[in-house]
């Protein structure tokens, strides 16, 4: 099961208020798109949906239970996972280290089972090496596996985040910005994973991205936030002809 | 039309990974070229390698001075002003200490007071934010903040790697406007990696297309949109 | 209340001493990351070259400014000649040339200046205000106060401070926007050995001149820069005040620390702040948006 529900959502920065009662919902199986002026707080939502924020009015409910309550760290074990918009990667490790280091949270051998070496823990250590070994086949990420992370094209770098964020087996996945630097034969290679991933993983996705040809083609709903409000909510086609969306983000050009 | 950059048989390296290997360009003084090509293909590296980011062999003329193999500031200081791949924002400065970064090198006072303000003219979004610390701003107002720095050394040569990253569509509207007009009235040359590839060919005259570390098409913005592998995969019709 | 005035005011004047030693060591790690143990030794250094200038004829302040210029110059070599080179060495490698730094002025100056104490002058009178702060001290304050808002607003208002801040923070956007890094560093040991060589002169008439006199006070130094918040320089001067203070109380009014165990209130009162706040009193978490 997988059902997020955001509701009126309050959160201040000082003076400024970054949402101001913002309620939608991201219903199991669905692709959510999230768009908006810069600086409308879609980061700063996620942010909050990865408990890294305060919400200081309303609630966030995954499940019928809200998650306000709970630490950062235990998001990734109740099923959410995330990427970053400007990456989040452990710069000095090789890429199958970056995945493992995403699968630590789901792993089962305790810190004791792991110092001694237990049987059970290598078991564990092996399951998730070939968890990691099928991540990287699955997002094109073989051929770099023992690389260094920081030189490599930042489109790979994406991908990797997306590794990372599955080693956990999220149910809901946040991805933030994904199409970044990526051409358009490229942007369509994602949108097929992304819908992938929903089909094969059961995944629902909440996708901020500026990139609308990604949007429009993979979201099921798109839901508009503009100076932290909620500003539309729809299908791609009734966001793509909606006059105030339109003047507020799209422009012409969209 | 004299050149301003000319490149000849670039190499590249990170480490042991050849990225580049030997790419030939120019870019005529006062005009827009666009490097197009795949995640991976060079592009970023190219622009890195261009102002002593990277380690390099080959050469590398601005206005026919040499400028391979010198430092980074060096090249800067000669009025190549990049806006990187990740923004590169000093976080915990304010709004305004970036932007008056970009012009620390400058020497007229006057003139960098005057482009403050017409930064903030022009990304009036920076304006509201000039107190705050940049780290605390939205991922498109720091990349905004990263071109308006750049602009800020107001110089010959712009290299912009991806600076519609985190933008929405009407600000990236803007932007290329912005930078149409600077190219025509200030004259600034510039050399541009966009994933949006319509834009990019719109703004630019000229283009090269980088495979793998090689250049394996070049010729005007017509030509090359007009080009069915380029349409097929960077314009998507 | 007097005896408790008198110590809190004469903690406050060698705790500016200690945030002189605190603010040159944050200096130099929040431009390199590296910590320099020799600080404390090179502002040793610092006074004895004031006093053999002294020696020589010349009047305390002109010597004083000389010395601070000397120390700035001495620094930014010893940054340009013996630290740039190994630029990419291991952290190990520069804990290793700190150490051998440390080393080498102490025997240099008991070489050149010979291990006996010498007493160091004092420019400011004798006697004292009421008798709650002697004027020495007073005038410890003062300088070490003026030096402080100096460098603060260097930092603060100049277009070099700002360069040297952000340097300080992002190396390569910093080389991106034309700042001459590798100057910077050289410029941030100058301006910690000016702050070293002033904390050596201020605190050489009540410790006397030998090779050993800044060995304790380095650590106070320290203390005082990681209770403060190792890259915040005002944490630094916060720090450097309250250990100064605290060390003076702490000896006063708890017999069993007398003098001997003062040195251990410093390291109880880092003990006691890492716990409450790890990264210092003003340190700051990284800020930045994901």
């Amino acid at each position: 099961m997988s059902h997020l529900c955001i509701d009126k959502v309050v959160v201040r920065f000082g003076g400024i208020v970054a949402l101001d009662g913002v309620s939608f919902e991201v219903p199991e199986g669905e692709i959510v798109g999230l768009i908006g002026p810069n600086g409308a707080g879609k980061t700063t939502l996620f942010n909050c949906l990865s408990r890294l924020y305060q919400v200081h009015g309303g609630d966030i409910t995954y499940n019928g239970r809200s998650i306000l309550s709970l630490p950062p760290h235990r998001m990734t074990e109740i099923g959410i996972g995330r990427t970053f918009q400007n990456l989040a990667l452990f710069h000095n490790m090789t890429v199958r280290d970056n995945i493992l280091a995403g699968g630590h949270p789901a792993s089962r051998g305790g810190f004791i089972g792991n110092a001694l070496r237990l049987p059970g823990s290598r078991r564990e250590e092996r399951r998730l090496h070939e968890k990691a070994d099928r991540l990287m086949e699955e997002l094109d990420l073989t051929a770099v596996a023992n690389e260094g992370v920081g030189e490599l094209p930042f489109g790979t770098r994406k991908r990797l985040e997306i590794a990372r964020a599955l080693m956990s087996d999220p149910k809901l996945l946040l991805l933030d910005e994904p199409a970044g630097g990526l051409n358009h034969d490229e942007v369509d290679e994602l949108a097929e994973r992304i819908h992938g991933l929903r089909d094969e993983r059961a995944l629902t996705v909440l996708l901020v991205e500026h990139h609308m040809g990604l949007v429009m083609r993979v979201s099921d709903r798109v839901v508009v936030l503009s100076f932290g409000r909620k500003l539309a909510e729809g299908t791609p086609d009734e966001i793509r002809q909606h006059p105030e969306v339109i003047e507020a983000y799209l422009g012409k050009a969209g | 039309m004299t050149h301003l950059l000319e490149v000849n048989d670039l190499h590249a390296y990170y480490g042991p990974t050849h990225v580049l290997s030997g790419i030939h360009f120019s870019l005529n003084k006062g005009g827009i070229t666009t490097i197009l090509g795949a995640n991976g293909a060079g592009k970023t590296t190219t622009l890195r390698a261009l102002c002593g980011m990277v380690t390099t062999k080959g050469q590398i003329s601005l206005d026919g001075r040499r400028i391979d193999g010198s430092a980074c500031e060096e090249i800067v200081r000669m009025g190549v002003a990049h806006v990187p791949e990740g923004r590169g924002t000093f976080a915990a400065l304010t709004t305004e200490e970036n932007l008056k970064l970009g012009a620390v090198t400058r020497r007229d006072k006057h003139g960098v007071t005057q482009d403050l303000e017409h930064m903030y003219s022009l990304f009036p979004r920076l304006k509201e934010r000039r107190k705050q610390q940049a780290g605390t701003l939205s991922g498109g107002e720091q990349q905004m903040l990263a071109v308006a720095r750049a602009l800020m050394l107001r110089p010959n040569l712009l290299l912009l790697d991806e600076p519609s990253f985190g933008l929405a569509p009407l600000i990236v509207a803007e932007l290329f406007e912005i930078l149409g007009r600077i190219n025509r009235e200030d004259g600034v040359s510039m050399l541009l990696v966009e994933q949006n590839a319509e834009l990019a060919l719109d703004l630019a005259s000229h283009a090269y297309l980088l495979e793998t570390g090689k250049v394996v098409l070049s010729g005007s913005a017509e030509e090359i949109q007009e080009h069915d592998q380029v349409r097929r995969t960077y314009l998507g019709y | 209340m007097d005896l408790f005035l008198q110590l809190v005011l004469s903690g406050l004047a060698t705790g500016c001493i200690y945030a002189c030693l605190a603010l040159a060591v944050v200096t130099i790690h929040t431009t390199s990351g590296q910590v320099n143990f020799a600080q404390g030794e090179m502002a040793m250094f610092s006074a004895y070259i004031a006093w053999s200038l002294i020696d020589l004829g010349l009047p305390y302040w002109l010597a004083f400014i000389l010395t601070l210029a000397v120390s700035f110059l001495g620094a930014a070599m010893i940054q340009i000649f013996l630290l740039r080179p190994m630029a990419q060495a291991s952290i190990l490698s520069h804990v290793i040339v700190f150490l051998g730094l440390f080393t080498i002025f102490n025997s240099t100056a008991g070489w050149i200046w010979s291990f006996t104490i010498k007493p160091f002058p004092s420019p400011f009178p004798e006697g004292s205000v009421m008798g709650l702060i002697g004027f020495h001290e007073l005038g410890v304050l003062g300088v070490v106060l003026v030096l402080l808002a100096a460098v603060y607003a260097f930092l603060n208002f100049t277009p070099v401070g700002l360069a040297m801040r952000a340097a300080a923070e992002n190396p390569t956007s910093a080389r991106l926007v034309g700042i001459r890094v590798g100057r910077m560093l050289a410029l941030g040991w100058g301006l910690a050995a000016v702050m070293g060589a002033a904390a050596g002169m201020m605190i050489a008439p009540v410790v006397y001149l030998e090779p050993n006199m800044m060995a304790g006070i380095l650590l106070y130094g320290f203390a005082a820069a990681v209770v403060g918040g190792i890259d915040s320089p005002a944490g630094a001067v916060a720090g450097g005040i309250l250990v100064g203070v605290i060390e003076n109380l702490a000896g006063a009014y708890l017999p069993f620390i007398g003098n001997e165990l003062k040195l251990s209130t410093a390291l109880l009162v880092i003990v006691i702040v890492l716990l409450v706040k790890p990264s210092g009193l003003f340190g700051r978490t990284a800020v930045n948006r994901v």
